[in-house]
């Protein structure tokens, strides 16, 4: 029997905001902050204290509702959340339930299937939970807690349940997780936690349209540990129909050192959050200028930017894949392909140049790209002096490794520090040929007894004697002529 | 004329202001009436005598320092002593609420409301006595012990802030602040004798009273005179950007002048549904009726109204307010604040604290609040209270089309004695059962005295207005004082 994966996914992004959701405490880097540093009588909860919502939070949330092309509530609730846990400091969690801030929105994905949209159902506000760390001291297990986290702004993002495979699953996680970062509200760090994952994942008949008992999957906190339980999850649970047996709704968790889904703790599954209206917020409403507003302010989103410029730079899917992954990038990119063209540099030579080259040496100096020490004029400009022929290929390349050696320059000035103009004169090409070829009469022997292989030694042998900067085609050609006139 | 501690609040201002009396003398004077009278009436949970006086000092140095300088400003409630129940936070001061659970809880910040009056000037001798949490209507609910009513000590107070209730009554302060979530201003305000102000919900910040039943907290005042009120609810009310359900409407000077005039022709509503209540006392009936005579000969038209959903007030608020209070009372784990009951695992110390420092009128609620909340429950409950309250506030719109401001009983009776009630929970909720549809529809309340019983036992009335109205309902209740002396009447163990 053939079996269908369905798959949903409901994403936690932390909204990098400078304060928290409800007050007034700045949002730290939760992995290097001293704990509870960032904490002050409203997010730590102390009797009397009442959440103000930070409308900066809302303003991001508006950008990622609007990117989601979802519709906006005029009108939103807050809700409390209450259960009761140590790093929870009000026992409630303010969220947002019967009515979220937007609904019924879509995500681009691309697979090797094709580009699809994923409906999103809905997307709400809420705030983030305090950490604890459990710790054994005099054969004593205590728990710590810190509250740095406590009320950070967190954003719901959550999936029809639209995916199918994992191959979808990944495009999903990935095509959200770059247009947040598109959007300037979430870091996109997975190893700071500022993005955490939940999947449910059920299988069914393939071709048939009800839905499989479906299990949740909670805290997915990488790629990885989303992609192998989803993958876990949908062997697991052929297997079970397979062998005629039932799927269990259940949540579970991933055993990251196990690499298998475990049922979480009964006690946890037991909840009733018994939701109610937030009664210290009022209602929040989004009008239509504020709406206006955070749209005029959207940037171009990863999708629309792809489709453009594999048009406008007549790029393959792959390269505008690679060249749109990050804003940063594609806006580099752009400025360089566009000061390149006006010198009459081909396209095709940027994207080498930027994908290749450029790409090399930020990886190999762990640098982004808006640290690069060339500029994308600069860039543009180096391109186009190997374009002109001013600098070879090779004699380029060292004018790059330069530049981030130095730390910055103009790529003709330290072409012309290093000695590395290209030389096309043709007269003085003549000369260091006729040079090569006298101290080297077995090479030219075998050469004209026919064994042509020879020539592309004679042509390092030119290039050496030229340290580099000779014209190779103008070499090429006079080696040629200078052989052929030896034939006699 | 000298000085004593049963002058209004403007009598004390204009005596420190003249010199005829130093801010340290008047906080002596009511310190020394605290030290008297405490041990009988137990209105206060913590009392500060020694900051109170230093304070005093420094509000008498700068009373002298701008002598000199004639063209300086000083704050205008300047080196005058007031409490302050003791579940709005003053930093520095406990914080328990009537509580063990919040036993030795010092809170690092200040309440806006009393923040405001601090910045007026007001010394803060004391933290009054409450229902744990202001869960109650008599302060029999208090951790620490229930206060007693000064018109008669076998008797209580009223509640929640009973405790305000009595030091006002007994003059051990000439004002106190109150919190009112079902009547907890008005109706020990009532029991006492003296007048007592909730305001329009939204009005006064809420940021750093403890929140009992947030959609319906209110932060008032009680004094004996509706005078007296006046200034400190124009300095508490006001917008303040740390509670978002606190308006931003500017608040209009109250202008008492010629209050007594401005009656004429104002439409008294007499909603017929207060008058009708099972086992009324009828003492209260007919002071109420005598009161809004007499407002009829200072030239009020009166009217009779209805309040057709009046009798669904109290079913609907031991919904809502339990199930707000369910949640605002769950971060009382035993970890952070007050005594902890250790156990091996730490959800039992969490099961333990709350099981064993929470009092029971306290836990009933929790567990209200928490059924009513719950998967199943919701609809028929959380959900249909909300419909309902939606109609009270229309009963009082429609009503407000017709009057302008509305007269009532407080209280169906006056105070019962100490322990009466105590083993019957409907008994007691039924106290407020006046006092709670005010609180349901968000509109002011202003709750004042209007005679005595047989027993010499105070009865109170009320005035309610529209939202944001409480200028008129301050107008009316001095035109009364004006022309009455009930508020005058001081109890005689305070005498
Ligand atoms: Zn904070």
């Amino acid at each position: 029997m053939q079996f269908e994966p369905v798959i949903g996914l409901e994403v936690h992004a932390e909204l990098q905001t400078r304060s928290k959701m409800f007050c007034a405490c700045p949002v730290v880097d939760l992995t290097t902050a001293e704990p509870n540093t960032a904490v002050c009588e409203v997010c730590a909860a102390l009797p009397g204290t009442l959440p103000v919502i930070n409308e900066q939070a809302v303003d991001y949330a508006l950008r990622v509702a609007l990117a989601l092309e979802c519709q906006v509530r005029r009108v939103s609730v807050f809700a409390r959340k209450n259960y009761f846990y140590p790093d929870l400091p009000k026992g409630y969690q303010i969220s947002q339930y019967e009515l979220p801030l937007a609904q019924h929105g879509r995500l681009w994905i691309r697979t090797s299937q094709g580009e699809r949209a994923v409906r999103i159902r809905r997307v709400h506000l809420e705030e983030d939970t305090g950490k604890l760390t459990h710790v054994q001291r005099d054969g004593e297990t205590y728990s710590l807690v810190d509250l740095n986290r406590a009320g950070v702004p967190l954003l719901e993002i959550v999936s029809e349940p639209d995916m199918h495979s994992v191959e979808e699953v990944r495009a999903y996680a990935t095509a959200l997780r770059q247009l947040l970062r598109y959007l300037g509200v979430n870091s996109g760090d997975m190893q700071k936690g500022v993005i955490r994952f939940e999947a449910n994942v059920s299988v069914r008949p393939a071709g048939s349209q009800a839905l499989g008992t479906r299990v949740e999957i909670k805290n997915l906190n990488s790629f990885r540990a989303l992609e192998e339980s989803v993958a876990y999850e949908i062997r697991r649970q052929m297997a079970v129909l397979e062998a005629g047996g039932r799927v269990e709704q259940q949540t579970l968790g991933w055993d990251e050192a196990r690499r298998r889904t475990v049922p979480q703790r009964s006690k946890e599954e037991a909840h009733d959050y018994r939701y109610f209206p937030e009664p210290d917020l009022p209602p929040l409403q989004v009008d239509d200028a504020w709406l206006e507003r955070v749209r005029a302010a959207l940037p171009e989103l990863p999708h629309a930017r792809f489709q453009r410029m594999r048009q406008a730079y007549g790029l393959t899917p792959a390269e505008a894949e690679l060249l749109t992954a990050e804003r940063a990038v594609a806006d580099y990119f752009e400025a360089a392909a566009q000061a390149a063209r006006q010198q009459g540099v081909p396209t095709k030579m940027v994207v080498n140049w930027v994908t290749g080259e450029l790409f090399g040496r930020l990886n190999r100096e762990g640098l982004r790209i808006d640290e690069a020490p060339i500029t994308p004029q600069g860039l543009a400009d180096l391109v186009a002096l190997v374009h002109r022929g001013e600098l070879n290929k090779q004699a380029g390349q060292k004018v790059l490794a330069e530049i981030f050696a130095r730390g910055g320059g103009e790529p003709r000035a330290v072409m012309e520090a290093l000695g590395l103009r290209q030389v096309s004169d043709a007269d003085q090409i003549e000369v260091w040929v006729a040079e090569v070829l006298e101290a080297h009469p077995a090479e030219v022997a075998k050469y004209l007894a026919g064994k042509e292989s020879v020539l592309n030694w004679l042509f390092g042998q030119v290039m050496r004697r030229a340290r580099g900067r000779a014209n190779p085609q103008v070499v090429r050609q006079a080696l040629r002529a200078a052989l052929e006139a030896r034939r006699g | 004329m000298t000085w004593t501690p049963f002058a209004s609040v403007a009598e004390t201002l204009r005596a420190l202001e003249s010199g005829a009396v130093s801010s340290e003398e008047v906080t002596r004077a009511y310190l020394e009436r605290i030290a008297n009278l405490e041990g009988r009436v137990h209105a206060f949970l913590s009392v500060y005598p020694d900051e109170a006086l230093a304070a005093a000092r420094a509000a008498d140095a700068r009373r002298m320092a701008a002598r000199r300088h004639p063209d300086e400003t000083l704050p205008p409630l300047l080196g005058l002593p007031i409490a302050v129940k003791d579940v709005l936070a003053v930093r520095g001061m406990t914080l328990t609420c009537g509580s063990r659970i919040l036993e030795g809880f010092v809170p690092p910040y200040t309440a806006t409301a009393v923040q405001r009056l601090l910045d007026a000037g007001v010394i803060i001798v004391g933290k009054t006595n409450t229902d744990e949490f202001a869960m109650g209507s008599s302060t029999e609910n208090s951790a620490y012990g229930p206060t007693h009513n000064p018109w008669d000590l076998s008797r209580v107070p009223g509640g929640s802030s009973g405790g305000s209730a009595a030091a006002v009554a007994a003059r051990m302060v000439p004002v106190a602040l109150g919190t009112d979530t079902g009547g907890s201003v008005r109706q020990p305000a009532s029991y006492t004798g003296v007048s007592g102000l909730k305001p329009t919900y939204g009005r006064v910040s809420r940021y750093g009273l403890v929140a009992y039943g947030s959609s319906l907290d209110t932060v008032g005042v009680l004094a004996p005179a509706v005078a007296d009120l006046v200034p400190f609810f124009t300095l508490m009310a006001g917008h303040d950007p740390r509670d978002a359900t606190s308006m931003d409407l500017p608040v209009p000077a109250v202008d008492l002048t010629d209050a007594v005039e401005a009656v004429q022709g104002l439409r008294v509503g007499l909603p017929k549904e207060y008058f009708l209540a099972e086992g009324m006392q009828p003492e209260v009936v007919q002071a109420v009726q005598a009161a809004v005579r007499h407002l009829e000969t200072l030239g009020a038209q009166v009217v009779e109204v209805s309040l057709p959903h009046t009798e669904y007030a109290l079913p609907v608020y031991y919904i809502i307010a339990p199930s707000e209070a369910s949640a605002n009372l769950a971060r009382y784990d035993g970890i952070r604040y007050g005594p902890r009951v250790g156990a091996a695992r730490m959800w039992d110390v969490f099961y333990r604290t709350r099981g064993r420092l929470f009092g029971p009128e306290v836990k009933r609620r929790i567990m209200l609040g928490t059924y009513a909340l719950s998967a199943g429950y919701y609809d028929a409950y959380y959900a249909q209270a909300q419909k309902v309250r939606t109609l009270l506030k229309r009963d009082f719109e429609r009503a407000f089309e017709q009057v302008d401001l509305l007269a009532a009983p407080v209280a169906p009776s006056t105070a019962f004695k100490l322990g009466e009630k105590t083993e019957d929970p409907l008994a007691m909720y039924l106290e407020d059962v006046f006092t709670l549809p005010a609180n349901l529809a968000g509109v002011p309340g202003l709750a004042f005295p209007v005679g005595f019983d047989e027993q010499g036992l105070p009865i109170g009335m009320q005035l309610m207005g529209p939202h944001f109205r409480e200028d008129l309902l301050f107008r009316v209740a001095h035109a009364y004082q004006q022309t009455t002396d009930w508020h005058t009447r001081v109890p005689p163990v305070a005498r």
